[in-house]
């Protein structure tokens, strides 16, 4: 059996004295797309930020491609990473988060091109014509020259997915992505994902849209309270949920 | 252990003494500027253009010059022209007429900050531009100088080292004379400095109060 | 007083054949104490700020404890301590490097609050992105903390200047030979004091005067939100 893109192993993570994650474990083949589900506060988030080691696991690792990441093993222990290392090995994933985090000082372009640049010390003509590529793809290849503060909301979070898009990523995680938009903004940047999924990419996508995550993952995964309470195929899962919580859970965000 | 007690009794005690000096040059310097720097910044709101330009002109010359040519002109030139001042006079007129020129900046900067519509809708609702001042725009403006009026109060403090140029009674004046009759050099300048900073921390400490009372406000 | 005002004058032409090769030698001792004590105080300043925003606890109590007594202690008791009181200890420093250490150290802590609120003033996502795309801390403070950091800083760091080109005068008091102390000596060797203090105040403020002048002029382009930055 093939080694998954992704393993994580009884994950963990408290803040102090809150318990946020009590022991995750998944896993995601290559090519294949998981939805993360549940209420706020149950550690989605957290999860996510584990898997490239934003957040430091307290308990459990992660894997990528089989390799430890953020770690490494040494002499069967399990020793951190330097910060060049973890650099690194972040490049192969793609982050896009809620808030997008566009570099107000660099226009789209930039945006998307300064990371092959500075990260894999890509040439800056080669540079360019793949942040354009890029941009062209989630269709802002008309606005390379804008500064985020001329984009919207949901531009902005085009320009963020081309940007980690430029990464080449072996896998892309998306941090409830339309959760800042305007409701009329959130469309283009699931329109935008969508056409990813059917590409082939691999992605774990944390989101409120419900019935986005049904349409796009092969795999949804319902956590709460730092566990995971059912997994399973969509159809299983959104349109026959087993559990109390997650019914509870569903009936309330599909109200409205 | 005894030696450096009765070391730091010896030499502190003058130190001591020069520090009050030092605190009553710094309240009477830091009320005549808060005065001063206040006046022109009402009068230069309200007066016609050639007030107005002198007091810029003023406050330009202050702001680019050092309080040191200040002190000497005040204390070595004007006996030339007639008046003679007593070191401690001078120092705090000297440090007075800087901070005015320093301050009436400040006030502008607050009083601007409130001027525009909060005025008109006092006037709208019948005040006087008197009543207006008094009730609307200068309470609000002091909340918002408070900050920097604190951080110019603590540069006049450390600014109060230098009057020991025109032999004012103070700190570092006192310093400089226990070097010289105990070459206790090390000793002297370092209890100085802490001196200089005992006097300064509480301050500061004040100043970061109404910094994050003034974030909270806002 | 016109008559006054042209004997005033008439003391200046009197006197400049002997006055003015001084005077010129002495403003450039300030202008190299005032450059010199910069360029110490910012580099001093851009460590001190980067060690208290560390995550190494000794390093930022370090650094924190520093930049409280620079800021509390008056630059001329620094100076003395410098100047004089290393002396027993078998520390020697000149007139000038004394002043523009002295200086330079003094400003450092001003800089160094300078450059956190700048640094702090960059939203923390911009950081994470950035570390997200795959940049090490260090890449990441380079460009994009830093370019942005610039313009925030620019105005408070153009008004360091301002100040230390002022506060040059005070390291007459531990015999630099700089304009003041000029001033000084030439007033009680002519016992024209008024002449001199209010020559070298000019000549203070005909250096100073532009810099505030450009100063403004940064702070309005600055907050017309001129944000370019070029990538390579």
């Amino acid at each position: 059996m093939a080694e998954p893109l992704l393993r994580v192993e009884d994950l963990h993570k408290d803040f102090g004295s809150l318990m946020v994650l009590k022991g995750v474990d998944m896993t995601l083949d290559r090519g294949h797309k998981t939805a993360v589900i549940g209420p706020s506060g149950c550690g989605k988030s957290t999860m996510l930020r584990c898997i490239n080691y934003m957040e430091v696991p307290s308990r459990g690792h992660v894997y990528l491609d089989g390799e430890p990441f953020g770690e490494r093993l040494v002499d069967g222990k399990f020793v951190r990473m330097s910060e060049k290392e973890l650099a690194l090995q972040r490049a192969h994933v793609g982050m896009v988060f809620q808030g997008f985090y566009l570099w107000p000082h660099l226009n789209a372009r930039d945006n998307v091109a300064i990371g092959p640049m500075k990260v894999r010390g890509m040439p800056k003509r080669e540079a360019y014509e793949l942040a354009e590529a890029m941009l062209e793809k989630v269709h802002m290849g008309h606005k390379v020259d804008e500064f985020p503060e001329r984009l919207s909301g949901g531009q902005q979070q085009r320009v963020a997915i081309a940007r980690a898009l430029s990464q080449q990523p072996k896998l892309m995680l998306f941090d409830e992505p339309t959760s800042a938009l305007d409701p009329e903004l959130i469309g283009e940047v699931l329109n935008v994902i969508h056409e990813l999924a059917v590409e082939g990419r691999s992605m774990v996508l944390v989101t409120h849209e419900i019935r986005f995550a049904r349409d796009v993952a092969d795999h949804v995964i319902f956590l709460h309270d730092g566990v995971i309470v059912e997994q399973g195929p969509p159809d299983d899962v959104i349109a026959h949920p087993e559990h109390e919580r997650l019914r509870a859970f569903l009936r309330q965000i599909m109200d409205h | 252990m005894e030696g450096f007690a009765s070391k730091l009794v010896d030499l502190g005690g003058p130190l001591l003494l020069g520090a009050t000096t030092t605190i009553a040059i710094t309240l009477s310097a830091l009320a005549l500027a808060v005065v001063l720097g206040l006046a022109l910044a009402l009068i230069r709101l309200f007066a016609i253009r050639p007030v107005t330009w002198a007091i810029a002109a003023y406050v330009e010359v202050f702001r680019n010059t050092p309080v040191l040519a200040q002190l000497f002109i005040l204390y070595f030139g004007l006996p030339y022209l007639g008046p003679k001042l007593d070191p401690f006079t001078a120092a705090i007129i000297g440090l007075g007429l800087n901070g005015g020129a320093v301050l009436s900046e400040v006030f502008r900067a607050g009083l601007v900050a409130i001027h525009h519509g909060q005025r008109e809708a006092a006037l709208a609702a019948g005040m006087t531009p008197w009543m207006t001042l008094r009730y609307i725009i200068l309470p609000q403006t002091w909340r918002i100088t408070l900050p920097p009026l604190g951080n110019y109060a603590i540069a006049l403090l450390k600014d109060t080292a230098v009057v020991s140029a025109i032999a004012a009674p103070e700190i570092m004046f006192w310093a400089r004379n226990l070097v010289t009759s105990t070459f206790e050099t090390t000793f002297v300048y370092i209890l100085a400095a802490l001196l200089y900073f005992c006097l300064s921390f509480p301050l500061a400490r004040l100043v970061e109060q109404f910094e994050r009372r003034q974030r909270a406000w806002q | 007083m016109i008559a006054d005002l042209q004997a005033f004058l008439a003391v200046y032409t009197e006197h400049w054949p002997d006055w003015g090769p001084q005077i010129y030698a002495a403003i450039w001792v300030t202008v190299e104490l005032t450059v010199v004590s910069f360029l110490i105080a910012v580099s001093l300043g851009l460590v001190l700020a980067v060690g208290k925003l560390s995550r190494i606890a000794p390093l930022r109590y370090f650094c924190t404890g520093y930049i409280e007594l620079a800021r509390g202690i008056p630059a001329l008791a620094i100076l003395f301590l410098l100047y004089f009181g290393l002396v027993p200890l078998g520390i020697v420093f000149d007139a000038f490097t004394a002043g523009a250490v002295g200086l330079g150290m003094s400003a450092a802590g001003y800089i160094a609050e300078v450059f956190r609120a700048g640094i702090q003033a960059i939203h923390k996502g911009q950081r994470e992105a950035a570390l997200a795309v795959g940049m090490t801390p260090i890449t990441t403070f380079r460009y994009i903390i830093l370019p942005q950091a610039v313009r925030i800083i620019l105005p408070p760091l153009l008004n360091m200047l301002i100040l230390l080109l002022k506060d040059t005068s005070i390291c007459s008091l531990i015999s630099t030979e700089e304009l003041m102390l000029r001033a000084k000596d030439l007033a009680m060797m002519s016992f024209l004091p008024m002449h001199l203090f209010v020559l070298a105040g000019v000549i203070y403020f005909l250096l100073a005067w532009p810099l505030s002048l450009l100063t403004r002029r940064v702070e309005v382009r600055l907050r017309q939100g001129l944000r370019r930055a070029p990538v390579a």
